[in-house]
């Protein structure tokens, strides 16, 4: 069983008992414990159930690179799935629950799978679920994501409780790792002068070096490490984050760090998480190794870890993982949990080496301690099934006879190390193949990841360099320290010039390892039938079998055969599996490791949650939205909200008890009969001004600006370059030298994009400037009959006549006393002012408008009003009529393309062959036979003809489509094949779950033709 | 002008920084040719202060000049003044190749104070906001969160920040959040 040691831990505090559930079961665990640590100190091994075959799994690991001790943690508004327990710090009142199994961790149906593992080889969902084609959405796939999958899904309705945010950091150099080797290129780093920002994703400083009974500079490492410790934070130029993960290195010396702020203390509706995106001149990666599992049946047993992990648990957290627990080993790493172990009196039954002749400095010591090694020996089987009860053994050089068993609980294996080098490599960093210590290093001999200036953006550092001896890593980490800092040059001679200095780094020292034994199957010549119980990646239970399937199979490249098993593609990305599988592979295929190569590292190099990436941004600012300054008195007046662009615009205005239709159709006959009150302040507004601002428009617009007279408007189109219609609006010509550009209110910032693209890249020598000024003004549309009398009646000493003010004029003055420009332009075909007042104004100039106009029976009016108003009028709207592939001439407007004007945006393009076809569809009015139906929007004109493929010939669509209060009939604007050479043509228009609907192609102009209601 | 009211009335909160809406501000948004010594003499005849160098502003009480781009400036003022500064600037240019235009209500204006100013702001945009690289004095055109902002030091711990009106409140509910508990501990 595993427990709690009577003595020993290091990270625990065993005066703070801490209360947690596992699976509804009360434990307990001492401050400082990890998840894993809790449960394996309450003899709770079995955690898991795995991904296909639903077997009992353990705790294999003591780091983020655990792949079975996965839970769901928490519940409703803190409900986390997929917590790794061996990073979950515990606190009181933790839950957590195993993932996988149904109906219980102990008893689980699916675990029937694992009786038949020849029936889920590598491809099987592949092979087997192919047909029938529909089987797989409606029958496969449901079935499947129910058994498989990992953690359960939040609950839809459920908000998480808790905060989180983005925080922006620069600093020249940036150290990922607080062990020995990151605190020592940190501080090789720091006493340069320069920002180093230092993080740790544990909790503790040091990394593996105290556990691993490494000395420097003299003193225990835990010793050392403090007191650097100590050094740096004293350091102003230094910032040190724990529970903090390198995430991910990007171009240009960008970084994501991780921080978890509050996972640790359980309370809910506090700040998470941290995204922190930094700058980093320099980035270290001091990102230490990760112990390799070895590769024999039976070797996902609940009870068998990685040697470091039983060693990590006894000394950080004075747990014993088990009562007997034998060690297998391809080197003299493992040893050290032997006699640790030893130590801590735990029986260690034997140590199984592969290698035949083990006789370093720490195979010795366990002969002396009184330790059995079995030389040139290999695991043939483990034994048990939801706790190891056996050990078999048998030659390393053999197929797996069986030659003696040892009873034992619990199993420490260590096949090597891999050095983490997913951070030097998300940038591009090449690695290099070291046989002799059978791993990949990060090649300095290729180009590394480069910064801006060319030199190395990424300095891999210590163990994660590959170095495995103290003293090696701290030279190594000191160097890439002062190389980061630009003290030293690079290897290759790039950078700061050497300078010739003693070296005055940290010296270390630790027990002599002797070289390491390559082992990537165990043993030697492992069985077929063994194989399929040898496990490579435990959290999607890839074999060895399946690996060597594939590469039968014809999967040689890695990559392929990585998505065709899905080796390594779990929530651990492989960090156990991915060197055993590539080993496996290049066996299979025959080849050199190096040439198999590895898969791709890419971010996250842990997964980060959801909420961290969407940062602060959630609840009332998950998307910028800008309010007019008449906002708040909509929202508080019946407001109907619609989001124009960024804007929110208020569809109609709804009465106590009155539907949206009955609203629309209120507000448009207020207008037609008295008068209404329109918030158009989203529209854009630029300023052109210059001695070529004519010239400049001129050529932005299709119809001709420069002949504007000062003090009138005049509609203008916009193109793209291809002819197409972009933006439309009214210009004023304020002054000789300056016009006001309106664009649509989601036009505003691309226009003034567009305008300045214009003149800084292509025309830079016109002398134009313009300014942005859509949110200076609000602009307030007076609109109806008795508009001239409300605005009157708020008092204005301008003349507003129809003769001092014509249609399409504009005057500057005061209204209600409040500076105003006011236009006479109309989009509804009625006698139409807009004001523009000053935005922080804006709201007084509503209100005395609303006052003044309570005799004349003023309406304050919505968009959908406004569209249905400008319908009957055949007024085009940007969007409507429009849609990127609509050209002024489809529209009727040729009459707006000046033939005077050399050129203007989109001229030439107008001119091509395809533009020019009369086949076109043009925009034409349509009236339904029956005036009470009304054509869906988008709906297709068909001509009863078939096209090739079986689709129905479409000769038009429909672009805006109303009822009209004011005719009493629907009214339809189309583009039709044609059109307006079809006048009078009776066409049939499709209708989606109903009958097809026929209607009359006439006029687009509905209402009043000859604007006798805009000209009084 | 006593019907002009800025997005949030003035309104302010306390957190880990105060952040008060400073209230409507004069802001004239001036282009030109900045080393055309007629503009230098017209700022300084108009708001009194010498035109800054790139990236600064220079400021006097409610007066200053900041510059936005190597062809445009911000001229702050009282916002009653506005008006006439822009007419005085129009006068004083007369000839020149320019662009004024009063840009006073088209920004909401946030004062932000507390030693964790730099902190907060860092919590939305990507300059580097340490004291080396932002001084006092110096104004950065940048983005706080998901929008475009403007913020400049007055001194050690007094930010002043302008951004789009219509987006004023979608700021002010930002550092609502940002500012809320939490200091990062960076600078």
């Amino acid at each position: 069983m595993s427990e709690r040691l009577a003595y020993g831990g290091r990270l625990i505090d065993r005066t703070c008992e801490i209360s947690f559930t596992f699976n509804g079961r009360e434990m307990k665990g001492y401050a400082g414990d990890t998840l894993a640590s809790g449960l394996l100190a309450n003899n709770q091994v079995l955690v898991g159930r795995s991904f296909k075959y639903h077997r009992p799994r353990g705790i294999v690991a003591s780091g983020p690179e655990e792949p079975n001790a996965l839970m769901n943690l928490g519940k409703g508004s803190t409900f986390e799935p997929n917590a790794r327990a061996t990073t979950t710090e515990i606190f009181d009142g933790l839950t957590a629950r195993s993932q996988n199994h149904w109906p219980s961790l102990e008893f689980d149906v699916g675990a029937v799978n694992a009786i038949m593992p020849l029936a889920f080889p590598a491809g099987f969902y592949y092979k087997t679920f192919i047909s029938p084609r529909a089987a797989w959405k409606h029958l496969y796939e449901p079935f499947i994501r129910k058994t498989a999958g990992l953690g359960d899904a939040p609950d839809a309705a459920t908000r998480d409780a808790d905060r989180y945010e983005y925080f922006y950091a620069h600093t020249d150099v940036m150290v990922v790792g607080g062990g020995i080797a990151g605190l020592a290129a940190a501080r090789a780093a720091a006493r340069s002068g320069v920002r180093v920002l230092v993080m740790e994703q544990s909790a503790h400083w040091g990394g593996r070096a105290p556990v691993d009974g490494a000395s420097v500079d003299g003193k225990t490492a835990d010793k050392w490490v403090k007191e650097g410790i100590d050094e740096l934070s004293r350091m102003p130029n230094v910032r040190l984050r724990l529970r903090m993960m390198g995430t991910g290195i990007y171009d240009h010396g960008f970084a994501l760090g991780y921080e978890r702020l509050s996972d640790h203390k359980g309370a809910a509706g506090t700040l998470r998480h941290r995204l922190w995106h930094i700058r980093a001149g320099r980035i270290i990666t001091a990102t230490g190794a990760i112990e390799r599992p070895l590769s024999f049946a039976g070797n996902d047993v609940p009870g068998v870890m990685l040697a470091s992990a039983v060693r990590d648990y006894a000394v950080n957290y004075g747990v014993g993982v088990g009562k007997r627990v034998v060690v297998a080993t391809n080197n003299d790493d493992a040893y050290r949990t032997a006699l640790l172990l030893k130590d801590a009196k735990v029986e260690v039954p034997c140590i199984i080496d592969a290698r035949p002749d083990p006789k370093g400095t720490l195979p010795e010591k366990a002969r002396a301690a009184g330790i059995r090694i079995l030389a040139g020996k290999a695991v043939s089987t483990a034994y048990g099934s939801k706790r190891l009860t056996s050990v078999g053994v048998c030659a390393q050089d053999s197929d797996g006879r069986k030659t003696a068993e040892f009873e034992c609980d619990a199993l420490a294996m260590s096949g090597g190390w891999s050095p983490v080098v997913h951070l030097w490599s998300h940038c591009g960093g090449k690695l290099t193949w070291d046989a002799d210590r059978a791993m990949f290093r990060p090649d300095h001999d290729d180009l590394p990841p480069s910064g801006a200036d060319g030199i190395g953006l990424v300095l891999a550092a210590g163990t994660a360099d590959g170095e495995m001896r103290t003293a090696a890593v701290l030279e190594n980490a000191h160097a890439a320290g002062l190389r980061a800092a630009g003290v030293i040059a690079f290897s290759d001679g790039a950078g700061t010039a050497a300078a010739e200095a003693p070296y005055d780094g940290p010296s270390g020292t630790d027990a002599g390892e002797a070289p390491m034994l390559p082992v990537w199957q165990m043993p030697a010549r492992l069985s077929k039938k063994a194989m399929l119980k040898t496990w490579l990646d435990y959290q999607n239970d890839v074999k060895v079998s399946d690996v060597r399937l594939a590469a039968r199979e014809g999967f040689e490249s890695v990559e392929h055969t990585k998505r065709y098993t899905t080796l390594g593609m779990a929530t651990d990305q492989g960090k156990l599996s991915n060197i055993n599988g590539i080993a496996i592979l290049a066996d299979s295929l025959g080849a050199d490791i190096p040439d198999v190569g590895t898969t791709t590292f890419r971010p996250p190099y842990q997964p980060v949650s959801m909420g961290v990436i969407a940062g602060e941004a959630h609840g009332t600012i998950f998307k910028p939205m800008r309010r007019s300054p008449m906002h708040d008195w909509i929202d508080a007046n019946g407001g109907f909200w619609e989001p124009v662009a960024d804007w929110r615009r208020p569809y109609c205005f709804r009465q106590p008890g009155e539907s949206v239709r009955d609203a629309v159709t209120r507000e448009i006959l207020s207008v037609r009969e008295n008068v209404g009150l329109l918030d158009a302040s989203t529209l854009g507004k630029i300023i052109v001004k210059g001695p070529d601002a004519g010239k400049f428009l001129d050529m932005l617009y299709t119809n001709m600006m420069s002949t504007l007279k000062v003090g009138h408007c005049r509609y203008g189109l916009m193109c793209s370059e291809n002819g197409f219609l972009s933006d439309d609006g009214v210009v004023a010509r304020l002054d000789k030298d300056t016009f006001l550009c309106h664009t649509t209110s989601g036009g505003s910032d691309r226009i003034h994009a567009w305008m300045e693209e214009w003149l800084q890249t292509e025309w830079w020598d016109w002398k134009v400037y313009t300014v942005n000024v859509t949110e200076q003004y609000a602009q307030i549309g007076i609109v109806g009959p008795n508009a001239r009398r409300v605005l009157e009646k708020m008092g204005t000493h301008m003349d507003l006549s129809a003769e001092a003010l014509p249609f399409m004029a504009f005057g500057n003055g005061k209204i209600g006393g409040i500076k105003a420009r006011l236009y006479r332009i109309s989009f509804s075909g009625e006698l139409s002012y807009e004001a523009a007042v000053p935005a922080n104004q804006a709201m007084a100039f509503w209100e005395k408008a609303l006052e003044a106009g309570v005799g004349f029976g003023i309406t304050p009016y919505g968009t959908e009003a406004l569209h249905v108003m400008r319908a009957e009028k055949g007024f085009i709207m940007i969007g409507d009529e429009t849609d990127g592939t609509v050209i002024p001439q489809d529209l009727g407007l040729n009459r707006m393309i000046s033939k005077k004007k050399d050129d203007f945006l989109g001229k030439r393009a107008q001119e091509r062959s395809f533009m020019k076809d009369p086949n076109r569809w043009k925009l034409v009015g349509l009236e339904t036979m029956d005036p009470q139906e009304v054509i869906p929007d988008g709906a297709y004109a068909v001509d009863g003809h078939l096209r090739h493929n079986g689709v129905r010939n479409m000769i038009g669509r429909i672009t805006s489509t109303y009822y009209s209060p004011t005719l009493k009939r629907s009214v339809a604007l189309g583009l039709v094949e044609r059109g307006p050479d079809r006048m009078g043509e009776i066409i049939t228009f499709t209708n989606p779950g109903g009958q097809e609907i026929e209607a009359k192609i006439v006029d687009p102009v509905f209402l009043d033709k000859e604007g006798a209601r805009q000209n009084v | 002008m006593s019907n002009a009211v800025s997005v949030l009335g003035g309104a302010g909160f306390s957190g880990i920084i105060r952040v008060v809406d400073a209230g409507v501000t004069g802001m004239i948004t001036l282009r030109g040719d900045l080393a055309c010594p007629k503009i230098a003499g017209a700022v300084k005849a108009t708001v009194g202060v010498n035109l800054p160098q790139a990236r600064n502003i220079t400021q006097n009480g409610h007066n200053g000049a900041g510059w936005m781009s190597s062809d445009e400036l911000l001229l702050t003022c009282p916002y009653e003044e506005a008006c006439t500064k822009v007419e005085k600037l129009e006068e004083a240019l007369k000839g020149e190749y320019f662009l004024v235009a009063d840009v006073s209500d088209a920004r909401a204006r946030f004062t932000l104070t507390g030693a964790a100013v730099r902190e907060v702001l860092a919590k939305g945009s990507p300059a580097d906001l340490s004291p080396g690289a932002w001084p006092v004095g110096e104004l950065r055109r940048t983005r706080l969160g998901q929008v475009a902002v403007a913020f400049w030091l007055r001194d050690d711990i007094t930010a002043e920040l302008v951004c789009f009106r219509s987006l004023g409140k979608f700021v002010w509910d930002w550092l609502n959040v940002t500012a809320g508990d939490d200091v990062p501990g960076y600078f």
